[in-house]
């Protein structure tokens, strides 16, 4: 987001050659407005038609040894479960991560923007961009496209010079910073458990198992949310994936069964 | 409209961009400035022309700051300074505001030096007829830098640097003269490297002085004449003690 400096432009005009690169992801789009009497009530209906719910359990958290970064990987298109094995966590460069939840086009694409941007941010300053100038600049270009049905809320998680980071970014503009998060249709179910099982202090192993647990709860809940618990860890050295689990499993594991005693057993009736 | 796409800077037929190098003598023709970089100071000194009896020598500050951890001294056309330094001024706060950080002293002159050079490859427009010298120290480090850019958008790191008027005297001075030096040390070497070429005397030179922990200062008079009259008796020292040797032979 740059100043409105049009006071201080000197009056002749400059005829510089715009930069493609840039300019054409940074200047704020637009579209022609249809004809309709009551233009705010059909632009909600056009957003609630084209934002898809975002139907997913995505959480990340910082603890004492870095961040921790947890979803799960099913894609619903209402009651229709399309996949149990999408990417969620999205690799934007080797110290950075992003989940996905909303739209999944737009998750990847605009995350994979924001690696392009990282990328010509070290290459021209010659150190990585922070978590925080990484994050800002994805918020700035969600809300210059506000109110075009844009569907993404991220998480953008990181270790940087000043150590590990985590901030919140959505489509509507917003950004937060925090030490944990949950985005997603099955989110409240894994603060539950997220919420109760945290402590700062805690070792890799024990931050990803209650990763994992509240990720498992989630998808247990929560009919949008299934697949595949994935957890990563990102330390001072980058990102690392530690455990990919069916959920399924994951509940036997949990929840053993147990055998019980039966009373009588059926015996099959010999002959017809 | 046509009348504005003729372009101003182009290429004579061995290479040359003239209308830069006119504006590298708009910059020759201007007043003496210097910077030296010290391990934990960096500063500027300007030449100051003496000023008219009715003007208020306070509105003409030479060096600016850009941040509070940055600022800028120059040579050359002054109303061009005055549209670059509000340029630089406003990306240093859009930086803040867009990555949350302080520019890096680097970051800005590249700004600053990219802005020199755009206009000498637009049409209708005549380059900046200045060259600058950047001090500052980057944020989260204590490293002091010196920078310099000039008309044609060139920029380099220095350990000391002139420009403007007899720059070239001054030039050779620093590279005969410097060595590691950190605190009033630096200070003195900039010092004496602005008297080779500028009347001395603290109402000539404006020195400013730039520290991780206190930012930007400008000296005041009274302490840039107290420093001169210690460079002087200095000098004056160094003479006697070349004349003292010859002193016994003489009969």
């Amino acid at each position: 987001m740059k100043f409105d400096t049009s006071g201080l432009e000197s009056a002749a005009p400059v005829w510089g050659a715009p930069s493609e690169l840039v300019d054409g992801f940074s200047a704020a789009p637009s579209f022609e407005v249809p004809n309709t009497t009551d233009f705010d009530g059909f632009q909600k209906e056009a957003i609630q038609m084209v934002k898809p719910a975002k139907g997913t359990t995505t959480l990340a958290f910082i603890f004492k040894e870095g961040v921790i970064v947890a979803a799960d990987s099913r894609a619903s298109m209402g009651g229709y479960i399309s996949s149990q094995s999408v990417k969620k966590i999205i690799e934007i460069n080797p110290y950075m991560l992003g989940t996905m939840a909303g739209g999944a086009a737009d998750c990847q694409f605009w995350h994979r923007n924001l690696g392009i941007k990282c990328r010509l941010h070290e290459l021209a300053n010659k150190r990585r961009i922070s978590v925080t100038g990484a994050s800002k600049l994805l918020a700035n270009i969600l809300y210059s496209y506000r109110g075009m049905g844009l569907s993404v809320g991220t998480m953008i998680a990181g270790w940087d010079e000043t150590g590990p980071g985590l901030y919140y970014v959505d489509s509507e503009g917003g950004r937060l910073k925090g030490m944990r998060f949950s985005v997603g249709s099955g989110s409240p179910y894994a603060y539950g458990v997220l919420d109760n099982g945290y402590r700062y202090d805690m070792s890799v192993e024990e931050a990803a198992e209650l990763a994992r647990r509240a990720i498992y709860h989630a998808t247990f809940r929560d009919g949008a949310s299934g697949g595949v618990a994935s957890v990563y860890f990102v330390g001072p050295s980058g990102w690392k994936k530690l455990s990919g689990d069916d959920v399924g499993e994951l509940h036997y594991q949990y929840y053993p069964v147990m055998p019980s005693t039966v009373e009588q057993e059926m015996v099959e009736a010999a002959g017809a | 409209m046509a009348r504005y796409d003729r372009a101003i800077t182009v290429f004579s037929p061995d290479g040359h961009l003239f209308q830069v190098e006119y504006a590298l003598e708009a910059v020759r023709k201007g007043n003496a400035a210097v910077g030296v970089r010290g391990t934990d100071i960096v500063v500027l000194g300007v030449e100051k022309k003496s000023a008219a009896k009715l003007q208020d020598s306070r509105s003409v500050r030479k060096i600016v700051s850009l941040d509070d951890h940055v600022a800028l001294a120059c040579a050359g056309l002054k109303a061009d300074a005055r549209v670059l330094i509000n340029r630089a001024r406003i990306e240093c706060q859009s930086h803040r505001l867009t990555v949350e950080d302080p520019v890096t002293v680097e970051y800005i002159t590249r700004y600053i030096a990219g802005l020199q050079q755009k206009y000498t490859q637009s049409g209708g427009v005549r380059p900046f007829g200045l060259s600058t010298l950047i001090i500052g120290f980057d944020p989260y480090t204590d490293v002091p830098s010196l920078y310099h850019t000039d008309p044609s958008g060139t920029f380099s790191a220095w350990k000391a640097n002139a420009t403007g008027r007899n720059s070239n005297s001054m030039r050779e001075y620093l590279e005969k003269n410097y060595k590691e030096t950190s605190g009033q040390e630096t200070v003195k070497l900039a010092i004496r490297a602005l008297l080779e070429v500028v009347e001395s005397g603290g109402k000539n030179i404006e020195v400013a002085v730039m520290t991780k922990v206190h930012g930007l200062r400008q000296l005041e008079e009274a302490e840039i004449d107290a420093i001169v009259a210690e460079i002087e008796a200095e000098k004056a020292a160094a003479e006697a003690a070349k004349k003292a040797p010859a002193a016994p032979k003489e009969t």
